[in-house]
């Protein structure tokens, strides 16, 4: 006799950031869910729209900046704080590009106004002159990950901010200092797309574990046959090793 | 009747000459088509010859331009001017950069000058049309649709938007903008022009969508950035489109499409009502999409003065441009090829390929490569809404450079892990390992990135299936 298995995963903003196949993670989190016979619940969280209590997971992709304008105001206030408590209470979150960046505490543009972050990670990020485009490497406590990043915002790690890993191919944070992502808590930001989540299971899985341990205080995982992504992982490897 | 050689047509000469010189070089070397090299060398030797070469044609330019279908609009359009009686220059190998377009019209200008026909039409990639209509000063600009492509190239949605804005804008009352007003994007760019605008769209029952795809753009409103409300989506973010804000709404229409019928893979029949006429089109080209590129091109056709008789007549009788839609005898298989690009795209072709029983039931090949010109970002299959191949018993194979990839996102998308299938890489391979699990006689479909039909078909061609695409 076991209680049903379910897995609540805030999409924030999922109709406005969600370029460059960003949904790939939340499907990610979903399947590898179901296929352990755990019942996902995916919850699109719009703006004007309060955080859904039950959230154990959140994934906070990129989007072009009219639209992160919109999101970075929504996100002032109560709901950031929100997302804040829930972090540091235990709760699991990805972040890829623009979402990393409004949880740090600001974004500088060129031309505009700076746009305020929520703080959740200790980064602070700005409008860069060079566009980094291409495969990224990093190796990090899941092993190498892999995606592909596309961003000329500058991320800086401030002194209590931890790095999710080193880059081995890409630029990474700021092209740099090697730093790629960051890490706080359960909560993760990078600038990987790809997406990132399909081709690097142990981080799916370590951020599924984290979000049922976060609900039930029961986070094992039944192991999946992940030979596709396992190939996937390193096709996508070999192909950022021969174009860097 | 040729122009004399005078001072200054010697730059223009000269650039014509030797890109003239480098294209047959290239191609008796058989480096490929030779499509964009020589384009490189004339535009070094003179900046400027684009400009000389399409202001000396009588009957001016027409720039085609839109994430998808340009590439079939604009064959459509050159074929029926050249039904017309008209002698058509036109970058019709597809290379739509300004290299490559240079290079088109220094394969057909005569030594002394002359742009050696007397109506252009120019197809034109997105990021290079600002520079092609400051160079071109078209009569006639057709703007088909704006869709999320290949990011790493083009920048994003917004900044693509904003610089056509600005071409429009710079354009005088000479010049007319022919849009797809089912495109939210497009109508807000081509609003208060100097130059003239036609609004063409759908007004169709029959295939709608229910809802906006996951790759749909831009359903916000330019006026107020409320989320637009659709009664009808007909593809992506194109339909009838208002904002429930502010009221802002899809223009009147000035060319309409209805009744469409589409028939599989192989063709499509619709009727188009302009200036108070309605006629009936059929065409060798299959799917909604290619609606609205036969609609785009006869509204462009009409708009130059052809009658619509001789347009119905050369419609009738085209067939798709290479890649696009391409039917293949191989091994006594029968390969349907079809060329993959973009999310919309892609979407597009599966619901053409599972219209008919709402599924996946042949044999299908996906070969996805990350080379600069496929977009070497390959996020945009998650995209892509394979979940509708999750029903179906069809094998799906994967191969190319990230073949894996696709492997992977099939499986995300519920697919039968007993479904699919990990070719080699190595197309050549990959094709022929597929083609073996395929019976005799039985149909299966290729969907290909853009480099991977280039080497695909050529595979094909040096086993003698298909000709190349320069000899035709
Ligand atoms: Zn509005």
């Amino acid at each position: 006799m076991t209680t049903e298995r379910v897995v609540t995963i805030a999409w924030l903003y999922g109709s406005k950031m969600n370029i460059y196949g960003d949904r790939g993670n939340v499907l990610a989190l979903a399947q590898r869910a179901r296929w352990r016979g755990i019942e996902p619940h995916v919850v699109v969280v719009g703006i004007g729209e309060a955080i859904p209590p039950e959230s154990d997971i959140f994934f906070f992709g990129g989007g072009q900046d009219q639209e992160q304008i919109a999101v970075s105001h929504d996100l002032t206030g109560a709901k950031g704080a929100a997302i804040k408590t829930s972090v540091e209470d235990g709760a699991a979150l990805l972040s890829i590009c623009g979402g990393y960046q409004l949880l740090g505490h600001e974004y500088r543009p060129h031309d505009a106004e700076p746009l305020p972050g929520i703080g959740l990670f200790d980064i602070e990020s700005e409008a860069g002159t060079e566009r980094f485009i291409g495969n990224v490497v990093i190796d990090s406590q899941w092993g190498t990950l892999v995606g592909f990043e596309n961003h000329s915002g500058l991320t800086f790690l401030g002194e209590t901010a931890t790095p999710m890993g080193t880059v081995q191919v890409g630029r990474g944070n700021n092209g740099q200092d090697r730093t790629g992502g960051a890490i706080y808590e359960n909560a993760i930001g990078c600038y990987l797309h790809g997406s990132l989540l399909p081709k690097n299971p142990k981080l799916a899985d370590w951020l599924l574990s984290a979000g049922l341990q976060y609900r039930s205080g029961e986070g094992d995982l039944d192991p999946l046959n992940d030979e596709i992504e396992q190939t996937a992982h390193a096709s996508a490897l070999q192909r950022a090793f021969a174009t860097r | 009747m040729s122009r004399p050689v005078t001072l200054s047509n010697v730059r223009l000469v000269g650039g014509v000459v030797a890109a003239r010189a480098i294209a047959r070089l290239i191609r008796t070397l058989g480096r490929g088509g030779g499509t964009s090299a020589p384009g490189l060398v004339a535009e070094w030797i003179d900046p400027a010859m684009l400009t000389r070469l399409t202001s000396r044609l009588p009957h001016g330019s027409i720039v085609v331009a839109g994430t998808n279908g340009k590439t079939t609009t604009s064959r459509m359009i050159a074929d029926v001017l050249t039904a017309h009686g008209h002698k058509v220059v036109h970058n019709r190998s597809g290379s739509n950069l300004v290299r490559g377009v240079v290079s088109a019209f220094a394969a057909q200008a005569s030594l002394t000058g002359n742009p050696g026909g007397d109506v252009a039409v120019i197809e034109t990639d997105e990021a290079a049309f600002p520079e092609i209509v400051r160079l071109v000063r078209p009569r006639l600009v057709l703007l088909n649709n704006l869709f999320r492509d290949q990011l790493d190239r083009y920048g994003e949605l917004d900044t693509i938007a904003r610089t056509w804005k600005t071409s429009l804008a710079s354009l005088g009352e000479e010049t007319t903008v022919l849009f797809n007003a089912d495109d939210p994007g497009l109508t807000a760019i081509t609003r208060d022009l100097a130059a003239a605008t036609i609004a063409f769209g759908l007004c169709e029952r029959k295939h709608t969508l229910q809802l906006l795809p996951h790759a749909a753009d831009a359903a916000t409103c330019y006026a107020c950035s409320a989320d637009l409300h659709y009664s009808r989506i007909y593809v992506s973010h194109l339909g009838e489109w208002q904002c429930p804000s502010c009221g802002v709404k899809r223009p009147d229409l000035d060319v309409v499409g209805r009744d469409v019928e589409l028939a599989g893979v192989e063709s499509l029949a619709m009727t188009i009502d302009q200036h108070g006429e309605s006629d009936r089109y059929e065409i060798g080209v299959p799917g909604l999409y290619n609606a609205y590129n036969t609609l785009a091109a006869v509204a462009a056709t009409r708009h130059a003065g052809v009658p619509h008789e001789t347009v119905r007549t050369a419609l009738e009788s085209f067939r798709s441009a290479f890649g696009r839609i391409e039917r293949v005898s191989y091994r006594g298989r029968k390969l349907t090829l079809a060329l993959v690009k973009n999310p919309v795209g892609f979407n597009e072709v599966l619901r053409m390929l599972t219209a008919a029983t709402g599924a996946l039931t042949v044999p299908t090949l996906i070969a996805i490569n990350d080379l600069h010109a496929d977009g070497r970002d390959v996020s945009w299959l998650w995209d892509v809404d394979f979940e509708l191949l999750a029903r179906g018993d069809g094998m799906l194979g994967a191969t190319g450079l990230r073949g894996a990839d696709m492997a992977n996102r099939l499986k995300y998308a519920g697919v039968a892990e007993d479904r699919i299938r990990s070719f080699p890489t190595g197309l050549a391979a990959g094709l022929d390992a597929f083609v073996n699990q395929i019976p005799d006689g039985e149909q299966a479909y290729i969907l290909p990135t853009y480099t991977a039909m280039l080497e695909i078909r050529k595979t094909l061609a040096d086993r003698g299936a298909v000709e190349t695409f320069w000899q035709q």
